[in-house]
Formats: structure tokens, C-alpha cells, sequence
């Protein structure tokens, strides 16, 4: 027998979980949970702890294995199947109605009668006994759009217990709260064990891990890299287990030779709809003839940032130039025309229109130019000589030209975007994430060709999410973490996963002096 | 001229008309609200008006009784709305265009289905006698005030169910535990799903009340206020209960004031159309309710796009 030790509430073996489209999110993942603990599962975005989670809760199927829920075999159908063994989730984007009260909230779907009209009564009755038990305080009257993030919070917690949970899956908590809403987080996290509730913790942030759980679970890459006390685990093996690279790659460059100042970013601002600081005073400089990186954990600042050098958003402050004329609040084709090119991280929304053909996608940046058009009408003979030109070049598998850009795969279609934004001469390469998801092939050629490029002079800012690749690729680099940058690094030959992760984590931030060397000011 | 046009507003018959007019709007603009309220955009309800106005005209005229003629209207209005449904939830076609089917459906249709059962062409009028239309009611206190009693009192029965529709439907969105699920799904599906609100389900329940006032908007239209049916007779009646709905910020009792609005439009239009020396310009002055139609959308949209600006700058701080 197998399942002998009652202990664990949950247990879930060898996980494998693929995705229609071939990306497989979990592989063979052991995960077990026990009584009364509160566990965290840990892992860089991207891991694939959210999809372990959404088997859990019954959103998701896994492709193989099993689930154990006190020892016995459950199929977990959907989140009402779910939750009636007890395991209730609080998302990460809360599932809450604004117009309704906290208390029309809580008992949604279960909403007390009298009669036929709902006992509102009754609603906040039992919203306030719940409130009191857990020490989870909430106004029950109050419309959910007119109360703050941490309440919310509390809101989706009491939701959960209302309902039976006896397991709770909290999905990065503390993503949207204060410092202080997090504290008071965990008081009542802590309070909730004590009363004999299981607590999944998911997060990327050691403190916190350290703070409050008892044991852990890592992944990388969709694996398990095993279960840890947090006692016994220092925050540097954590960090290490987190984002370790698993292969070293070797790209072929030569020593950067950089020259003049190409983009300069000063003292840029940022804070999103939440009220969050994004970018905070970011201040760093690309130069011709070099590739700078920009490493971080997701989410702290990078996507932002670019955002901002495309005029995709506004900051609220600072300043950005290529090669000294602004390029905030300009529209595109004019910050086009200054040589500015981007490869998107959404490469669906902003890279390609996904119903053209490979044609209309290539010279879409172009078409208006003097050689593509005779009089009001295009010059179809030197349209199509171009994209013939650039397939080619850019070895995009296709049958013709003429194909649609969304029937391709994910490694040609990033193909079709590198060879617009790669030939147009540009001084200024924004790439970010160039190579997420796709093939290997297709990988290294846009890896090759953004070396190619920066030593014929263009500056190539990367950001990427893949640790191997901002290391091997850039010439020098630097680390964001909270929306400021953490370190720089003048020369990447020297940097060894662990000091990244660090960084990459918060676990250590250089002076202002170090950091400040990246702007290159004289 | 102005003088001769102020006599004639300044009246209780004016008013009245008022009320009798605003009726049908109303229905189809609480019907706008309530599927709004489940995140559903009912754009079929003018040509839902239009089938229930001739089945429910029909059902009255063979069975001879104004009831079971009201009855059908609504059922045909359920009916629709349910088949709408089916269209959106079921086969995922967008609700736009389900909405656009069933209005060429009643413009075309319902010729062709007259011309079927009758063989009349474009209008029941000769169908038409005292029994099958609605009746109308006088209020028992209210028919002994002398000013009052000329304005409230006398109205059709459907003209009174109307307003009372009004505190019903408020009542049903805001007090009861289907109205909670209504309002849960339209405005965060994910968050009802989640709690084992069947989505798809409260939707078809809101499009298919939706459809059961439209109906009773149908009904009203023509077995009391043009006495028959007629092709043209809805004119557009459905579009500007959207409006209505809009307007009122989605809430029964703003769709009922917005109603009022486009009842007093159209009442005024038929005293314009009355006047003398006017005569010539009538097609200008059948333009006036669509046109506060228009004019009441841009306020609305200004204000609300002031609030979202608000809104905003709020959330910044």
C-alpha cells in the first residue's frame, strides 16, 4: 500500500501536464501537502506552479497521474467538485463583483432566502460570524469596488471557508498588497493554521517563504526540484534551486568593441493601476556596438520598461532618448524612422497580424516607401521581390510569401518578426523575450543574428526572462528587481548563476555608485 | 405659433399621451436592462416586438380574448429571446448579429406570417373590434381628483403593468437570489462560474425575461395603441429603449425616467405634426424623438466619460 500515511491531505503523483498546443507545463511533479502545514510551492513565473495549482482546484486536467485528496482518489472535474473536498483557491486576480457587497459576494451562488428574496440579513450574518472566527475583518455592506486590495483579499479567503475549505491554495498573495496589508496577511495565515487549516502557498519571494511556511516545494521548468524544510534551506540554496541554468550555452562573439551612446534612459517612472511601482528612477545607457541585458524575475519592471520605449504607455516621469532626440510620447513610425526596432514579447498582439500573409507582415513598416509604390498604388513586383528577399534571408519555412503569418509555427512567425525589425537598419534593437517558446532551430539563428547585428554597430537592449540566454548573449548586463535596477555587471564572462540569483531575488542590491556606471557618463 | 404649440402642451390630455406612449418603450427598455444587467446586449428587441404584436393581435382576434392575446405576445417574446440565447450561448455566434436575425425576422417575417394566416397584406385592419384590444382601467381614488384623473386615470391595463414592471423588475434584480446571479454574471462571469453559478444558464433565464417584456411592449403596441397591426408600427421603438437603457445606466428606474424622455419626444412630435401652418415640414418634425434620442446618447456618453476620467484620476492617487 502506498497511501498509508494519512498524514498528508494531499498528495499528487507524477503530474504530467502537456498543452493542446505541445508545451508541456508540468512533468511527473510530486507534490504532497500535509495536514495543517503551510506549504509553499515555489518557482520563477513560467515553472509551472499555476498549472499544478489549477489541477488541484479542478480548472485544469492533468495529462497524467494522479490526485489524492486524504489518502483517496479523486478526479477533480471542476472547482465545484473541487471545493467540495474541502480545497478552495484564492486567485490571483481576485473573483470578485464589484457592484455587489461584500456580503452579496460571499454568499453568491448559496445567497439565504426568505421567500422568494434574498435574506440579506442572513448574508451579512453569516459574512460577520465567519469575519469574527477567522479574524478576517471585512464590512460586510461595503460595495467590493470601494474597498481596498487587502480586504479584497479577505473577501476571497472568507469566500472560501464560507464554502468548507478546509485546504487553501493562495495563489501569489502578496503580488497585489502592501507591506503592511502582507503582515496582516499573515498574521491571519498563521491564525488559520493554528485552527487546523492546510495553507499552498505559491510565491517567488523568499522572505516571505522564510516568514511564514513550514516546508516547500520547488519547480524549474515545469519539474520538481524537490521538497525542502524552510528551517533547514538557506535563502541562497533556495535562490539556487529556483533559477539555476540547466544548460550552458555557447554563443560565438567576439569582444564588444562599444562606441557612442545610443538609447539613454533617465530616471524613468512608472506606477501601474494598482498602485504599484513599476519602474522606480531606472537610469542606464545602450551604446553602439553592444548588448545590454536586462535580467529579472518576471514582473519586476521589465515588460514596463519596454512599454515605455515604444510609447505603448506613459511614464510619469524621466526621460528617454536615442541618440539624443526624445523618443516619449512619439508615435511609432516616427520613433521607427529614428531606427528604433522591437521584437515584442507578445509577438501575437504586437508583432504580427496574425490573419496577413508573411508579405503584408514583412513590409508592413515599409510599405510607404518610394521604391514600394508607384503613384497611389503599390509596386507589387518590388513588394514581392522584398519579402521573397527577406524569407530567404531569413529562413521562414513557408510554402510562398504569401501564406498566412498565423499558420506557421511559433519559431517561423518570430522569424517573420525578426526579419522586419532586423532589416530595416536599425541603431536601436529592442528585443524582448525574442526566443520564449520557440524552437531550438529558430532560437539560435535569432540568437546569431542579434550578435551579427550589434557588431556591425547597432545597440541591442535584451530583456529576457531566460537566464542562460541574457547571460551568454550580453556583453554587459543588468538586474531589475522591485523596478529598479539591483546590479550591473560590466562584463558577463564573470557571473555565475548563484550572484545572479541573488540579484534576481532581492537578496542583495549593489550601491548606487555600481549601478550608476551604466549610464557611462563620462 | 409657439403660443398655439405651448396651449396645447400645457394640457392633461398631453400628458396622458405622454404616459401612453412612454408605455412600449418602457417594456422593451426594462427588457434592454435586464439582459444588460446579465452581460448580454438584446438588440432583437424591436423585431421581437414586432412578431409578439402580430401573433399576440392574431391569438385575440381567433380565441377572442385580449388575455390569451397578451399571453401568446409574451410567450412568442420568451420564445425569441430563448432562441437568441441558443444562438449566442449555445452556438457562439455573436450576439449582434443572432440580435439583427431576429429584427429582419420581424420586419419580413411577420409580413409573410399575416399574409400566411389572413391573407392581408401589411395590416389587420379590418381584424379590429373593441374585444380584442386591451381595455383600459380607471384608478379608483385617483379618478375622483379633477386634474389628476384626466392624466393617471384611464389608461390600458398594459399601460399600468408597464410601471409596475418597473418596481418588479428593480425588485427582482436587486432582491432576489436569481437577480444577484444576474448581476454576478454580467459583470465578472469568471467570479460566478467559479462559485458554481451556472453562467450560460442565468443568461438564457435573463434573455428569455428580456424577451417577455419586449413582448409585452409587442402586445401593448398593437392591441391598444395603434387599435390593429401594421408593418411599420414598432418604428424603431426597440432601438430607443437601447437607449433608454444606456441612458438610464442600466437601472430600471433611470430607463423608466429615460423612457419618459423619448415618450414626451414623440408626444410632442405628433402635436407639432398637428399644428398649422407646420404642414410642410412634417418629415422634419417626425425626426424630433430620434434626434433626443441621439442628443440624450451624447450627454450620456459625455458624463460617463467624465466619471471614467474621474475614475481614474481617483485610482492614481
Amino acid at each position: 500500500m502506498e497511501n498509508t500515511n494519512t498524514n498528508y491531505v494531499i498528495q499528487m503523483k507524477g503530474i504530467t501536464k502537456v498543452y493542446p498546443n505541445g508545451i508541456a507545463a508540468n512533468q511527473n511533479v510530486d507534490f504532497a501537502v500535509k495536514e495543517g502545514e503551510i506549504h509553499a510551492l515555489m518557482g520563477e513565473n513560467g515553472a509551472g506552479k499555476s498549472t499544478l495549482m489549477k489541477m488541484l482546484f479542478g480548472l485544469e486536467q492533468p495529462t497524467e497521474g494522479e490526485i489524492l485528496v486524504r489518502g483517496e482518489k479523486v478526479h477533480l472535474s471542476s472547482p465545484t467538485v473541487a471545493i467540495a473536498h474541502g480545497i478552495g483557491m484564492v486567485h490571483q486576480h481576485f473573483m470578485l463583483v464589484p457592484s455587489l457587497t461584500v456580503a452579496e459576494n460571499i454568499v453568491l451562488g448559496m445567497a439565504p432566502t426568505k421567500g422568494i428574496f434574498v435574506d440579506y440579513k442572513k448574508a451579512v450574518e453569516i459574512t460577520e460570524t465567519y469575519a469574527q472566527k477567522y479574524n478576517l475583518h471585512v464590512d460586510a455592506n461595503a460595495k467590493v469596488m470601494d474597498i481596498p486590495v487587502g480586504m479584497k483579499q479577505k473577501v476571497e479567503i472568507l469566500k472560501a471557508l464560507v464554502r468548507g475549505a478546509k485546504i487553501l491554495i493562495l495563489d501569489e498573495p502578496t503580488a497585489v498588497l502592501t507591506t503592511q496589508e502582507t503582515t496582516e496577511l499573515f498574521r491571519e495565515l498563521v491564525h488559520l493554521k493554528e485552527q487546523g487549516y492546510t495553507i499552498i502557498f505559491i510565491s517567488h519571494k523568499l522572505k516571505e517563504i522564510k516568514e511564514i511556511t513550514d516546508r516547500m516545494t520547488i519547480l524549474r521548468g515545469g519539474r520538481s526540484m524537490g521538497v525542502y524544510n524552510t528551517a533547514d534551506t538557506s535563502e541562497q540554496d533556495i535562490s539556487r534551486l529556483m533559477v539555476g541554468r540547466d544548460v550552458i550555452l555557447n554563443v560565438q562573439k567576439d569582444q564588444a568593441q562599444p562606441t557612442d551612446i545610443v538609447l539613454k534612459v533617465k530616471d524613468l517612472e512608472y506606477t501601474n493601476e494598482w498602485n504599484r511601482k513599476m519602474l522606480d528612477k531606472v537610469s542606464f545607457a545602450v551604446r553602439k556596438g553592444e548588448i545590454l541585458g536586462i535580467a529579472g524575475v518576471e514582473g519586476n519592471g521589465q515588460s514596463e520598461l519596454v512599454q515605455m520605449l515604444f510609447n505603448l504607455n506613459q511614464p510619469e516621469g524621466g526621460t528617454a532618448e536615442v541618440n539624443g532626440k526624445n523618443i516619449l510620447g512619439v508615435d511609432q513610425n516616427k520613433i521607427r524612422a529614428m531606427g528604433v526596432s522591437l521584437i515584442p514579447e507578445d509577438r501575437m498582439t504586437y508583432g504580427i497580424a496574425a490573419t496577413g500573409t508573411i508579405e503584408e507582415n514583412v513590409i508592413s513598416d515599409r510599405s510607404e516607401k518610394k521604391q514600394f509604390n508607384n503613384g497611389p498604388l503599390f509596386n507589387m513586383k518590388a513588394l514581392h521581390a522584398e519579402s521573397d528577399r527577406l524569407v530567404k534571408e531569413y529562413q521562414v519555412l513557408c510554402k510562398s510569401a504569401q501564406q498566412q503569418v498565423g499558420m506557421l509555427s511559433g519559431g517561423n512567425i518570430q522569424k517573420v518578426v525578426v526579419a522586419r525589425e532586423f532589416s530595416s537598419d536599425p541603431v536601436l534593437i529592442i528585443a524582448d523575450q525574442p526566443t520564449r517558446g520557440i524552437d531550438v532551430g529558430a532560437t539560435e539563428f535569432i540568437r546569431k543574428k542579434l550578435v551579427e547585428l550589434s557588431r556591425a554597430g547597432a545597440a541591442v537592449l535584451l530583456v529576457s526572462a531566460d537566464l542562460n540566454e541574457v547571460i551568454e548573449l550580453s556583453d554587459s548586463l543588468v538586474v531589475f528587481y522591485g523596478g529598479k535596477i539591483s546590479a550591473y555587471f560590466e562584463d558577463t564572462s564573470a557571473i555565475n548563476d548563484e550572484i545572479m540569483g541573488e540579484y534576481m531575488l532581492g537578496l542583495k542590491h549593489q550601491s548606487e555608485e555600481e549601478i550608476r556606471r551604466v549610464c557611462h557618463e563620462g | 405659433m409657439f403660443g398655439q404649440l405651448m396651449s396645447m402642451i400645457l394640457t392633461e390630455d398631453f400628458l396622458f399621451s405622454i404616459i401612453r406612449i412612454t408605455a412600449p418603450i418602457l417594456f422593451a427598455a426594462l427588457g434592454a436592462v435586464v439582459a444588460e444587467k446579465a452581460g448580454v446586449t438584446n438588440i432583437g428587441l424591436e423585431g421581437t416586438m414586432m412578431i409578439s404584436a402580430l401573433l399576440g393581435m392574431l391569438t385575440s382576434y381567433w380565441t377572442q380574448s385580449w388575455v390569451l392575446g397578451v399571453l401568446v405576445a409574451i410567450l412568442v417574446g420568451v420564445l425569441l429571446g430563448l432562441m437568441m440565447g441558443f444562438f449566442y450561448l449555445k452556438l457562439k455566434t455573436d450576439i449582434i448579429l443572432a440580435g439583427i436575425a431576429v429584427n429582419m425576422l420581424g420586419s419580413g417575417g411577420t409580413i409573410f406570417l399575416l399574409y400566411m394566416f389572413t391573407g392581408m397584406r401589411g395590416n389587420t385592419g379590418s381584424l379590429s373590434s373593441a374585444n380584442i384590444l386591451i381595455p383600459t382601467l380607471d384608478i379608483p381614488l385617483i379618478k375622483n381628483i379633477p386634474v389628476l384623473r384626466s392624466i393617471l386615470s384611464g389608461h390600458s391595463v398594459l399601460t399600468y403593468v408597464a410601471f409596475l414592471c418597473v418596481v418588479l423588475v428593480w425588485m427582482l434584480l436587486y432582491r432576489t437570489s436569481l437577480g444577484l446571479n444576474i448581476r454576478a454574471v454580467g459583470e465578472n462571469p469568471n467570479a460566478a462560474s467559479s462559485v458554481g453559478v451556472s453562467v450560460n444558464k442565468i443568461r438564457y433565464i435573463a434573455i428569455g425575461i428580456s424577451g417577455a417584456l419586449a413582448g409585452m411592449g409587442g402586445a401593448f403596441m398593437s392591441m391598444y395603441y395603434s387599435q390593429g397591426w401594421n408593418s411599420g408600427m414598432v418604428a424603431g421603438r426597440g432601438f430607443i429603449a437601447l437607449a433608454a437603457q444606456a441612458m438610464g445606466r442600466g437601472e430600471p428606474v433611470g430607463a423608466m425616467l429615460s423612457s419618459l424622455l423619448f415618450g414626451l419626444a414623440q408626444a410632442l412630435k405628433n402635436k407639432v405634426t398637428g399644428l398649422t401652418g407646420l404642414a410642410s415640414y412634417n418629415y422634419l418634425v417626425a425626426g424630433i424623438p430620434y434626434l433626443v434620442t441621439i442628443i440624450g446618447l451624447v450627454i450620456y456618453a459625455a458624463s460617463t466619460l467624465r466619471k471614467v476620467k474621474r475614475r481614474k484620476a481617483i485610482d492614481k492617487e
